[in-house]
């Protein structure tokens, strides 16, 4: 068994994603520890030119045109061949749309064991130990892992992206794939890509405004949007949501912060009536500050947070925005 | 049609957590279970394909305290079938022996579910989620994160969701493991008669399982609520207070 | 000696055949197509039980469709149809005594036919009186309730027509006759010297006298005719309608659902599973628009109105049986057929309608069953899901946990009974609004700790309480209403208590006028404002200082118009100093804050005025007051909010009853610990 630790590159439509740096700077870390190397996993096709700001000791690519589009047992039958004749300290996916089912599925092929929801790994005393953050955010539990192989599912946090780039233009190292051809081949006919949706087109970018006025459940209903509308524009900043307002459609789909949604890196965050759960809050965690406003002082969002208020949003905000506007 | 819908109870978050007396798990007599909010989803999916092509759904779960509630629930909606996992596991059950006892239950079977629906994941599950899991142990096809689920002739097309807001329809062919976050409209709201009615004319058919494989997980150490130091800094006041106390931090965040 | 001539200037004896022949001709098909109406309703809706106490009944027959109370209280349009309908009763008798005169027993000769004749006569002119003032009001006041349409105006022209013509016959023969008593007659006898003064022969006035007859029965045979299929039906269905209203239940108890002989619950999710008193409620709405008037769904959002949601089944019932013939086989559905299911949301149930309807239609009832039809299905918005899904598995439209009920109660220095564990006086059942809001918790702090200081003995169920159920049940949710009874129902019989009392005027609702019996075992439900006046009458509660304000008063809709509680608030603001103003709207007739019937947990959709808007602005328009005082818990944030969106903060402040007691009592040390109110800080 080697040291070293693998990162798992996710990418979409040719853009490495930012969860894969931050991975790549915790990576870094325990490989220091480990004495191991940093090894990133790029899967895909004609990406090559994505292993060139990753911040790895070596990029292993994997080029296959059946692995253009991401399909899972497509990935997973690559990832289990590389692994087999492979054993790591440890492999690290995003906890993602993408990576967090392919861990889990390695997991079940090749019988090793798995944590998800981990915030971080960090050595101690010879051995790796993992936080991980469960139950909405309200818990963390911390263990040791095994000194064998072990799979892990990160949510982002407590790295950086800058951390997990570098500079050095890295040339992927292709790894030749002996005998997938006809298993991705089958995979590829059970899976019939159909096309990508973008985020409904001309809506503003939430990812570029320096305010975002975001909401959650605490809304309450539709109607209210506009309070969070009027201060929005008071401040020149936009309205965002989590998922529960997206899934009613009282804002559309380019307004989802969150996992499957945008990450997002404003000036401020104004969360508000949102509570905090992992799949929130992971996408917010370049904000510069994060102000929350919730009834419930347990919300696991306050630990996040640079600044909290403890009222309902739907008093505040008509108040607030008057304040704002008077300012103007 | 068959569909197969494996859900996973949680702790309830409107109830305030506590710690076991080891420190390592959650008290389970503090603990109040309810179905995992993506499950919910996945049962609410798989009746809308019912209504629509017709078919045969078959809910199945682990004996909580509270499993009888949700699978009464699960009939009230249009569920066909319920199925407790019954045994002594309540404390150390996880996701990879889960998987493995919906692998046998579907092993004593003579029909195999042409769809099995499963939510994107559990807020309470340590390793791993329930879908992929399966998939892998059943060797079928799997979609996650799927938002949208239209299905026609055999041919089942999904709408997957990606980081960044991106989505891509993909045709699935049958049989199919999906990870459902959201289904097509939000879960139905079960009046307490349709429910008292369950209860009163449906029956749970129970499964004994056998001796647990709990291999894929790595156990915990410690488990604690995260520290009080990382807290936000409360501003405090009525809401004009409040409210002047914010503007001046716009200022000071220069947004303002 | 002036006595009635029958049948005066008609052919003998083929006029008086003639006559008798067409009316009763006339009358027959009046009663064979007002049944052929009638069964309709039957054969359509489900039965329900209307027939038992008979002397009631009569008497609501009596007091509703002969003297007409509830027309009566609005001045204009009461005076306007007393005008129409006594006059043609008089008038109506007048003939009827007539043909007892001619053929049974003679009884109008001398004085008592001159008082006959001047009576009629009086009654013809106050007749035209009243149709004077209907048609100035279609035409020219056209108030925006009235359902203007041309099938109204020609009821109004054909009996005007046809007392004319009484008027114009009259005048005739006291033109031939000139009867020295002619002045008796004082309409027909003016008239009459118009033909005197034409010169026209005795012969030409005799042919006149005999065509204006001939045409006079000819149309009270159309208007018997007509009667079972225009709008003058109401002058049967209305009556039928008041017989049957519903005399078995206070208004604020719903009736349980429906069921089928296998005991299988039937939802009102067409025509056919109403019942016949519901669809016979439609048959009688007159149209006059009442209930829209004072409907504060229609107020807002012009969406609802309890008038056209009437007619809308009237409209349905006719439809299906214009295709049937006979009873229809293939039913559509109610809501989204003819009714919009906006409009069945929109409802706060506040039961403004039902109390103005002068023919006892009900409205609230037809509703709710309208909702639970949708509720069954599934069908609500995501609000009220959310709302009821809490319910259901916490006990609280809030969805949250059920431990921290009592939680508001941990900031007193006094800790409250537990009534579970020991024996009260007063059993205090909070409710969810005045446990969980974080803003209501210190006005439900203070109320409990002027309790305390008044030395009531009481406690509270803590843990065990869930809400009542009142709005659940009239959201629908009749399955989870019956869940929640049964909770409470089985807390309750733990304690030892000799009344309960309540915050929330849905909770007093529900617990007085729809807990089983056996619960309460007759002990009293009280509404706290009943408390405190008793406290205050005891002399438990002495105040030490008066508060010298002027303030108005909000009746909440569940205390007021459902239960009659009025003069306790108000008692307990007189003894605090306070000097009340009464809004326009006050009393029984008070307007609903919006907040009812489950409308709380709804999305609010389109409103051009919200309810609490509308009644806020009412109260800031008394001038001198500065204080709105209510006494329901869901009161204070519906006005607190409408302060807000209405600018009028700096004019008016909301304030709960037991606020003004509690600042009235000798200081009270005790911290207030959130601050939220203006009060609860000076006094702290």
């Amino acid at each position: 068994m080697s040291q070293d630790i693998y990162v798992f590159i996710e990418h979409v439509c040719g853009k490495t994603l930012d969860i894969s740096y931050m991975m790549l700077a915790q990576a870094q870390q325990l490989a220091a520890a480990s004495g191991g190397e940093v090894v990133a996993i790029l899967l895909g096709h004609n990406v090559a030119g994505l292993a060139s700001d990753l911040g790895a000791d070596t990029v292993w690519y994997v080029d296959h045109p059946e692995l253009e589009d991401f399909i899972w047992a497509n990935s997973l039958a690559v990832l289990e061949a590389l692994l087999a004749r492979q054993s790591p300290r440890l492999v690290l996916f995003g906890d993602t749309t993408i990576g967090s089912g392919l861990a889990s599925g390695l997991s079940a092929r090749l019988g090793l064991p798995l944590v998800g929801y981990c915030r971080q790994v960090f050595p101690n005393g010879g051995h790796f130990h993992y936080i991980s953050q469960i139950c909405g955010g309200k818990m963390l539990v911390e263990g040791a892992l095994p000194d064998s192989t072990a799979l892990i599912a990160m949510i982002p946090g407590a790295f950086r992206i800058e951390q997990g780039k570098s500079d050095e233009k890295h040339s992927a190292t292709p790894v030749p794939l002996d005998g997938l051809d006809e298993i991705l081949a089958r995979n590829a006919q059970k899976y019939i890509f159909k096309g990508y949706t973008e985020p409904a087109a001309g809506d503003v970018d939430i990812t570029r405004e320096k305010i975002l006025v975001s909401v959650g459940r605490g809304i309450q209903s539709e109607d209210n949007l506009s309070l969070a509308q009027d201060l929005a524009d008071a401040l020149e900043g936009a309205v965002s949501g989590s998922r529960p307002i997206i899934d009613q459609s009282w804002l559309p789909t380019s307004r989802l912060v969150g996992k499957s949604g945008k990450t997002v890196k404003p000036k401020v965050y104004l969360a508000l009536g949102i509570s905090g759960a992992p799949e929130h809050t992971e996408a917010i965690t370049g904000a510069d500050a994060i102000i929350a406003v919730n009834t419930d002082p347990s919300a696991p969002i306050f630990n996040l947070a640079k600044y909290g208020v403890q009222l309902d949003l739907l008093d505040l905000l008509p108040v607030l925005t008057d304040r704002v506007r008077a300012e103007k | 049609m068959k569909i197969l819908v494996p859900i996973q109870l949680v702790p309830d978050l409107v109830e305030e957590l506590v710690i076991a007396q080891d420190g390592k798990r959650l008290d389970l007599d503090a603990t109040r279970w309810i179905i995992s909010e993506f499950d919910d989803h996945a049962i609410e999916q798989a009746i809308l394909l019912k209504e629509k092509i017709g078919g045969e759904v078959t809910v199945i779960a682990p004996d909580f305290e509270g499993t009888e509630d949700v699978l009464y629930q699960a009939l009230a909606k249009g569920a066909d079938q319920v199925v407790k996992l019954s045994g002594d596991f309540q404390s150390e059950l996880n996701t990879h022996a889960l998987a493995r006892l919906v692998v046998h239950y579907l092993q004593t079977k003579s029909e195999r579910p042409d769809l099995i629906l499963t939510g994107v994941q559990a807020n309470s599950s340590l390793d791993g989620s329930l879908g992929p899991l399966l998939a892998a142990y059943l060797d079928l096809p799997f979609v996650d994160c799927v938002a949208q689920t239209e299905i026609e002739d055999q041919k089942i097309t999904v709408r997957k969701e990606y980081p960044g807001g991106l989505t891509a329809d993909w045709s699935v062919a049958l049989p199919v493991v999906l990870g459902i976050q959201a289904a097509n409209t939000p879960p139905r709201y079960v009046p307490i008669s349709k429910m008292r009615l369950a209860m009163k004319t449906g029956s749970i058919a129970t499964e004994e399982v056998g001796e647990l494989d709990l291999s894929g997980a790595v156990d915990s150490t410690r488990m604690y609520t995260p520290e009080a130091d990382q807290r936000a800094q409360m501003i405090d006041g009525d809401v004009d207070q409040v409210a002047e106390k914010l503007v001046a931090l716009f200022k000071e965040l220069g947004v303002l | 000696m002036p006595e009635r001539i029958d049948f005066w200037g008609i052919p003998h004896p083929w006029g008086p055949i003639l006559v008798y022949a067409l009316l009763g001709l006339a009358t027959l098909i009046l009663v064979v197509r007002f049944y052929q109406r009638a069964r309709v309703w039957w054969q359509t809706g489900l039965p329900e039980k209307r027939w038992d106490h008979l002397p009631t009944r009569l008497g609501r027959l009596v007091k509703y469709a002969i003297l007409q109370v509830r027309v009566l209280g609005q001045r204009y349009p009461g005076i306007m149809h007393a005008a129409l309908a006594w006059s043609f009763f008089v008038l109506f008798l007048g003939t009827a005594f007539a043909t007892i005169n001619g053929h049974f027993i003679t009884f109008l000769q001398g004085s008592s036919y001159l008082v006959y004749k001047l009576t009629l006569d009086v009654f013809s002119v106050v007749f035209l009186v009243g149709a004077g003032m209907a048609a100035y009001r279609r035409f020219v006041l056209r108030p925006a309730r009235l359902t203007l349409q041309g099938k109204f105006t020609w009821s109004l022209v054909f009996l005007v027509f046809i007392v004319l013509n009484g008027l114009l016959i009259e005048s005739l023969r006291l033109a031939i006759e000139k009867p020295a008593w002619a002045l008796w007659s004082p309409a027909g006898w003016a008239i009459a010297q118009l033909w005197i003064a034409s010169g026209a022969s005795q012969g030409a006035l005799y042919n006149w006298h005999l065509g204006v007859y001939t045409l006079h029965f000819v149309t009270v045979s159309a208007f018997f005719v007509t009667l079972p299929t225009g709008t003058l039906v109401h002058l049967l269905t209305a009556p039928l309608n008041v017989f049957f209203s519903k005399i078995d239940r206070p208004a604020g108890r719903l009736a349980a659902l429906p069921e089928t002989k296998e005991g299988e619950p039937i939802y009102a999710d067409r025509l056919a599973h109403l019942s016949w008193k519901q669809i016979l409620d439609s048959e009688a709405c007159t149209e006059c628009g009442r209930c829209q008037e004072v409907c504060p769904a229609y107020a807002s959002n012009k969406q609802l109105s309890p008038k056209q949601l009437v007619v809308d089944i009237r409209e349905k019932l006719h439809e299906e049986w214009a295709t049937a013939k006979s009873k229809p086989t293939e039913p559509a559905p109610l809501v989204n057929g003819q009714i919009r299911e906006a409009d069945v949301w929109s409802c706060t149930t506040c039961g403004a309608c039902d109390q103005e309807c002068p023919v006892l239609v009900e409205h609230v009832d037809t509703l709710v069953d309208l909702r639970r039809s949708l509720v069954i299905e599934g069908r609500m918005d995501a609000r009220l899901q959310d709302a009821l899904a809490g319910l259901s598995r916490y006990g609280n439209s809030f969805g949250q946990s059920e431990r921290n009920r009592a939680k508001w109660s941990q900031a007193l220095p006094t800790k409250i009974k537990d009534a579970r564990k020991e024996p009260v006086e007063y059993l205090w059942f909070v409710g969810d609004y005045a446990s969980y809001n974080p803003a209501i918790t210190e006005i439900t702090r203070q109320a409990a700790q002027v309790f305390q200081s008044a030395g009531l003995d009481f406690g509270i169920l803590y843990e065990a309480e869930r809400n009542a159920g009142n709005d659940a049940r009239r959201a629908g949710e009749e399955g989870l209403f019956e869940y929640l009874v049964e909770k409470n129902s089985a807390a309750l019989a733990k304690c030892d208590f000799q009344a309960i009392f309540t915050t929330d005027p849905h909770t007093f609702n529900t617990l007085k006028n729809e807990y089983p019996g056996d619960v309460l075992a007759g002990r009293p439900v009280l509404h706290y404002t009943e408390v405190l006046e008793r406290l205050i009458a005891r002399g438990q509660l002495r105040f030490e200082r008066a508060l010298d304000a002027v303030v108005t008063y909000h009746d909440p809709c569940y205390l007021g118009r459902y239960n009659g509680v009025y003069a306790a608030p108000r008692r307990v603001l007189a003894a605090l100093g306070c000097r009340l103003v009464e809004m326009p709207r006050h009393g029984a007739h008070a307007f609903c804050c919006g907040a009812g019937g489950g409308r709380i947990w709804m999305e609010e959709g389109e409103m051009q005025e919200r309810p609490s808007e509308n009644r806020i602005r009412e109260a800031a328009a008394l001038g001198s007051v500065s204080t709105l005082v209510v006494a329901c818990p869901k009161d204070v944030a519906m006005f607190r909010d409408a302060l807000k969106t209405t600018s009028l903060e700096g004019r008016l402040v909301v304030k709960d009853l037991v606020e003004l007691v509690h600042e009235a009592l000798e200081p009270v040390a005790v911290a207030s610990p959130e601050g939220l109110t203006e009060n609860g800080g000076k006094d702290g």
